[in-house]
Order: structure tokens, then sequence, then C-alpha cells
């Protein structure tokens, strides 16, 4: 499958993701600038990587939810293709409407990094299918506005359809319903504010992130 | 011409920072202090002299970027 990375002015984990993507396809992603228009023919996964794009001014995500490459995502993400927000990605997918809700700051106000314990609330997904009947994960959260948000019309609706795809196994930030990550209605836009790209191998100390690559990309 | 643009949060949404304010205030003997919402103040100066076309331009401003739907609301003045 031919992979896009999105490079934010700000984004920090654009080359974890490229690492996570090339170790599992066996093909490096593209790395595409945020003020390119278009991208790359052929592309099919999109991934948009955590980071601090646009020093978090305003609101987390929110100018580069209208950067020149969005329109492409969003009419990409329309076309039916996968697309992964990770962290500061997911926040830019809530600030793109591409996924419901808002990311808050934490209720404790710390920055948080820390290994998480996070639980795989729906294993029928494409980026969650090959964790089969393990729903016990750690991986790793790095975040100072992870705090999700949502009316409780949204929150029932979501729940009712399966869109949560991860809870913490220990809320960190005050989400809602111990969210850490969501899906849309059509299964192909997924949000989450753990770093499944920080483990990936024994050396991150831990590798529980794999089998969400695995589940999208298939294994190499 | 300059617009005001007044964002804060909608009632009902968990403000941990304007909580964390208001703990402070008790904090620092100000116990009539019931609670704290705090939000953003965003000024714009703005080129033209119509002001009713230009409230319109800044209230699309504000539903596009300045504000999140989800979480806040705002208020326009223009001056």
């Amino acid at each position: 499958m031919k992979s896009a990375v999105i490079v934010f002015p700000g984004s920090n984990c654009d080359r974890d993701a490229h690492d996570a993507i090339e170790r599992v396809t066996g093909r490096a992603p593209d790395m595409v600038w945020h003020q390119d228009t278009a991208l790359p023919e052929g592309t099919e996964f999109v991934m948009i990587p955590g980071g601090f794009s646009y020093g978090d001014y305003l609101r987390c995500g929110s100018m580069a939810s209208r950067s020149n490459i969005m329109p492409a995502i969003i009419s990409h993400a329309a076309s039916g293709a996968p697309i992964l927000g990770v962290c500061n990605g997911f926040q830019i997918l809530t600030e793109s409407q591409l996924l419901p809700g808002a990311l808050m700051r934490n209720a404790g106000l710390h920055f948080i990094c820390e290994k998480s314990p996070l639980i795989v609330e729906n294993g029928n997904t494409r980026f969650t299918s090959a964790y089969a009947e393990r729903r016990d994960l750690i991986i790793p959260i790095a975040h100072h506005d992870g705090n999700y948000n949502a009316d409780e019309n949204t929150l029932d609706r979501i729940e009712g359809n399966g869109q949560i795809v991860f809870r913490y196994g220990r809320n960190p930030n005050g989400s809602a319903r111990d969210i850490a990550g969501v899906i849309n209605e059509n299964g192909n836009v997924m949000g989450m504010m753990p770093h499944p790209e920080r483990a990936i191998d024994a050396k991150h100390g831990g590798t529980d992130g794999l089998a969400l690559f695995e589940s999208l990309l298939g294994r190499a | 011409m300059k617009a005001k643009i007044h964002v804060y949060l909608k009632p009902g949404v968990l403000d941990p920072q304007g909580a964390a304010v208001a703990g402070a205030l008790h904090n620092m003997g100000y116990g009539e202090v019931s609670a704290v919402r705090q939000g953003k103040l965003i000024e714009l100066d703005l080129t033209g002299d119509d002001i009713e076309a230009a409230r319109v331009r800044v209230d699309e401003m504000c539903a596009k970027l300045l504000s999140n739907p989800v979480i806040e609301s705002y208020s326009i003045e223009m001056e």
C-alpha cells in the first residue's frame, strides 16, 4: 500500500510515523509538506503525525486543519481511503470535522508523558483487526490537550455506532467516557491520542502499536 | 476599523484552566469568586469602511477558524 505522512511546521512524530510504516510495509511513505495541494499519485494510506503544528497557537490543530493540503485530505477521506491521525493528528482531524468532538486541555493541566494502559473497544475496524482477542495494550501517551469532549448526544451516538475504538485503562486527562481514540462513521478515518508508532520495537519498551499498522497495512 | 472577538467555552463545557484560576483566587482569599471561565479576546485590524459588510466577513472567520463550534461560542464587537 502506498502511504503518505503529512508534515506541518512543528510536527515532531513524522519520522516515527515514517519508520513505523516502512517497517510494516517494507516501503517508505512519501513525506508531504502541508503547503502542497495534492497527495502523491496513487496514495492510499495517509497518516497525520503528532507534534505541535503551528506551535499549538489558537487551538491545537486549528491552523493545520486549514492548511493547503487539507482539501486534498478531506476528499481523500470522502473516497473511503484510510487516514490515521495520532495525537496532534487527532486534533487536526477533529478541527477539520473529519472526526466528531474536540480535544481540550488535560483536566489536570499537566503535560503527560507516560506509558498508558489502553483498551481496544472495537477490534472490528480496519485499524484494529490484528488485535484479535488482545484487548489490553500499553501504548505511550505524550500530550497537553487530550481531554476528549463532545456533547452527550454525540457521545451516545458514537458509543452506539461502535465509533469509540480505544479507551484509556486509567483516564489520564479527563476525557469523556475515557475516550482515547475514535473512528468516523464510514470506518476509514481514525484519530487517537496514544502513539502506536512509538511502540513498534522492543527498544521502545513495547511493541503493542505494531498490530495497528499490521491491521491496516498487512504484515511485511 | 477594528473587530474585537470574544471566544468563550460553551456553558457546560468543563474549563480546567478557569477552575485552576478560581482555585488560586480562593487561595488568595477571594472567596466571593464562585466560578471562573477563561476565554480569548482576538483583535483584528481591518481595511475598508463598510462595518456591516465587514461584520459578515468576521462572522465567517469566527465560524471557519477563530472558534471551534464543538466547544466554543463567540461574540463580535465592531468599532
